[in-house]
């Protein structure tokens, strides 16, 4: 049998030319909107950099690792990184626990279904600051929270609580993104075979057997992709922040790493350690996601 | 990935980007070229109807150099709006609402013209604002900005309030700490308001400017944190000042959290720490009385000093007709259009015997007056290099240790200093 040679334009554009066509302008954003900028403020790190006006002489030196040497010395980047690390404890666990419970009785309801879906979707297309405005109501020092708990209300009270700072922001952005996060449960639960529930079921498996033993394992890859997405939220946590806790408060127990980039990088003008503050965010976002996907894809 | 780090750093393309492309205009042939001009701004009502009217009598007088004025483009901070479109060299030719602290940074960045270098600009900035000018040159003895308005910060007090707890409204015990205490204590003891006082106990670098600094300034008798690049504010003073405040917080008399409205117009504060633009703000809402800020052991009004909240205007280099903005500046900050801008938004400008030069203002409007009186004795930021990054650092230590209590008052002052003193030695 011989083979018919390949016309070059095919070989070098595909058998489908047109479809680069269509992906080109995607990938020329991602080029220019994160490859660049990535590329650019690894750049930056490395040099002693400010932004100046066109046509102003201005020297830019390349100072090593000054600028890593000097952000991961500053108590309040560490600290930075500590307060985000103690959210993604509390809300990557919280996000996934709740979001499956949670798509899974929606799965299983018949009535009000779409009133509910659209219920746990509404914070997630709501706009932060307005959420955060009833965040404020409910637990400020006098706040319907405090009121109802009465003597048992923490004190200081939870926004300007050290210890519950983090929490209460962890609790928020959880509750924020649980809609997004349950429809991507609720797609991945539509690919369990309903058989392997009769199976258990024959077998004489409880619902909470059946949760543990068909739909956790059903909806693996799902949770890879929903560890993976809360972790990269969070590592980026911003707003919350700055608005619930008033610029990381109190007293930095709140500040997060993006939080400390934003006050270096555009209020204090000084973008190098604010890029090295991005670079190492990117890294520690990269290794964590990495080794989450070795843990959840394993057999 | 829908990574915020990745996002900032989108903008720090955006602004690389800009630089690399852009063509100055810091030329000495911008310098001496006249045309039309734009300029920024403050968003507050009363000013953008003030200069909204002088551009107009200008434009009416120079129709080959005509003005356009625009609000300050929406951002979280002018300062922020204003550092971005130096960098893409789109900056208006002049900005009416330029922070005293931004001056160094948009200095650095190669954003401002010295005024000096027009002919009789040194001795027209020095004639109009007395000595007060010197505290707003550049380390190199220039002037990147034209001391333009203040508004001298006092303590505004809610007289009902101060009835309601028994207390003298016509003349409040408020000029010792050891007074200022005891009211305070008077006031949320008998509840007629939860909080004596509510500046904001948040971590923006701002903030200093409305709880130490005017309190600093009046008990050093008007020293700046930071003279001669040596920190100053770890002194005797700076530490009454502090250890005073962390009492106000102990004790219940401030609150820990910030309050999401105005507290002293919803009465949740008896007091506040305000400039003149709150005559107008609460006229109508509360029944205030106005009194100097305290010191410790009680000075005479007269010899107060207290923050000036100023904003001045900048002249950008990206201005390719120069000599027109520094006329308009001219006409901006004349006699008479800063009669007007005392009439429309009733903040003060910057010059000398403004008292008498504006006697018939103040006779019509006796509530400005002691105002008009105290911008007689401001201090303002220091210009010195990181001046934003120095503020920080000392909102950083006053909040941990007088906000929370966390550090000892003594070593979180003795720390921001050394921190402070450090940053301003930087260039």
């Amino acid at each position: 049998m011989t083979r018919r040679a390949t016309p070059a334009f095919t070989r070098v554009l595909g058998r489908q030319p047109l479809g680069i066509v269509f992906s080109a302008p995607y990938a020329v954003f991602l080029l220019a909107l994160f490859a660049y900028p990535l590329g650019l403020a690894v750049w930056i790190s490395f040099h002693d950099y400010f932004f100046a006006a066109p046509g102003a002489q201005v020297s830019r030196p390349f100072v090593g690792l000054d600028n890593y040497v000097a952000v991961l010395s500053d108590p309040d980047v560490r600290r930075s990184f500590v307060n985000v690390a103690e959210f993604l404890v509390i809300n990557v666990p919280l996000t996934v626990v709740l979001s499956l419970v949670l798509a899974t009785a929606l799965n299983t309801v018949v009535r009000a279904r779409t009133f509910l879906r659209v219920s746990y979707y509404v914070p997630y297309v709501t706009a932060s600051v307005a959420l955060v405005a009833v965040w404020l109501f409910l637990f400020s020092k006098g706040g319907l929270v405090n009121s109802l708990l009465g003597p048992l209300a923490p004190s200081p009270s939870w926004l300007v609580n050290g210890a519950l700072a983090m929490p209460v922001i962890a609790l928020f952005v959880t509750w924020k993104q649980m809609g997004f996060f349950i429809l991507l449960y609720l797609a991945a639960l539509q690919s369990v075979p309903r058989d392997l529930y009769e199976s258990a079921a024959v077998d004489g498996a409880n619902r909470f057997r059946s949760f543990m033993n068909v739909t956790v394992p059903g909806v693996r890859p799902a949770t890879t992709l929903v560890v993976i997405l809360a972790t990269i939220t969070g590592a980026n946590l911003f707003t919350e922040p700055y608005l619930l806790t008033n610029g990381g408060g109190p007293d930095g127990a709140s500040a997060s790493p993006v939080f400390v980039m934003y006050q270096k990088g555009i209020e204090q003008g000084n973008p190098d350690t604010a890029s090295a503050i991005g670079v190492v965010l990117v890294v520690c976002v990269l290794l964590i996601s990495l080794v989450n996907r070795r843990i959840l894809e394993r057999d | 990935m829908r990574s915020k780090a990745i996002a900032l750093s989108v903008a720090v393309l955006a602004l690389g980007t800009t630089a690399a492309c852009g063509g100055g205009s810091g030329s000495s042939d911008a310098a001496s070229a006249t045309g039309p001009i734009k300029v920024w701004l403050s968003n507050n009502p009363e000013e953008i109807s003030w200069g909204k009217a002088m551009v107009k009598e200008w434009n009416a007088a120079h129709s080959g150099q005509k003005v356009t004025a625009q609000e300050i483009p929406a951002g979280k901070t002018s300062e922020e709006v204003i550092g971005a479109a130096i960098t893409a060299g789109n900056a208006p030719c002049l900005v009416f609402n330029t922070s005293p602290a931004a001056v160094p940074q948009f200095e650095k960045q190669g954003g401002l013209v010295a005024l000096d270098q027009f002919p009789g600009a040194t001795s027209y900035i020095e004639s109009r604002s007395g000595g007060s000018a010197d505290q707003y040159k550049s380390p190199d003895g220039k002037f990147y900005q034209m001391p333009w308005k203040q508004n001298p910060v006092m303590i505004f007090y809610n007289k009902a309030l101060f009835k309601k707890a028994g207390l003298d409204a016509a003349n409040p015990p408020l000029k010792t700490y050891a007074q200022f205490l005891a009211t305070s204590k008077r006031i949320v003891g008998s509840k007629a308001a939860p909080s004596a006082i509510s500046p904001a106990p948040t971590s923006e670098f701002f903030q200093s400017w409305f709880d130490f600094y005017p309190l600093y300034a009046a008990e050093s008798g008007g020293k700046q944190i930071i003279e001669n690049g040596k920190a100053t504010f770890d002194d005797q003073a700076g530490k009454d000042v502090w250890n005073f405040w962390r009492t106000m917080y102990a004790k219940g008399y401030a609150p820990q959290e910030a309050y999401s409205g105005d507290a002293f117009a919803d009465q949740k504060a008896a007091m506040a720490v305000v400039g003149p633009w709150a005559i107008a703000v609460y006229k109508g809402k509360v029944d205030w009385g106005v009194v100097p800020v305290p010191t410790k052991q009680g000075m005479p009004a007269s010899q107060i000093h207290t923050f000036t909240d100023a904003k001045n205007i900048g002249l950008y280099s990206a201005c390719k007709n120069q000599l027109t903005a520094w006329n308009v500046l001219k006409f901006a900050t004349s006699k008479e259009q800063d009669g007007k801008l005392l009439q429309t938004t009733g903040q003060m400008p910057i010059r000398t015997d403004l008292p008498t030069t504006y006697a018939a203002y103040f006779k019509a409007n006796p509530d400005y007056r002691l105002f008009a009186a105290q911008a007689a004795r401001t201090v303002e930021v220091p210009n010195v290099p990181n001046s934003v990054q120095i503020w920080q650092e000392i909102r950083d230590a006053y909040s941990s240790s007088v906000i929370f209590g966390k550090t000892p008052v003594d070593q979180a002052i003795s720390q921001a200093a050394s921190k402070a003193e450090k940053l301003a030695g930087q260039s």
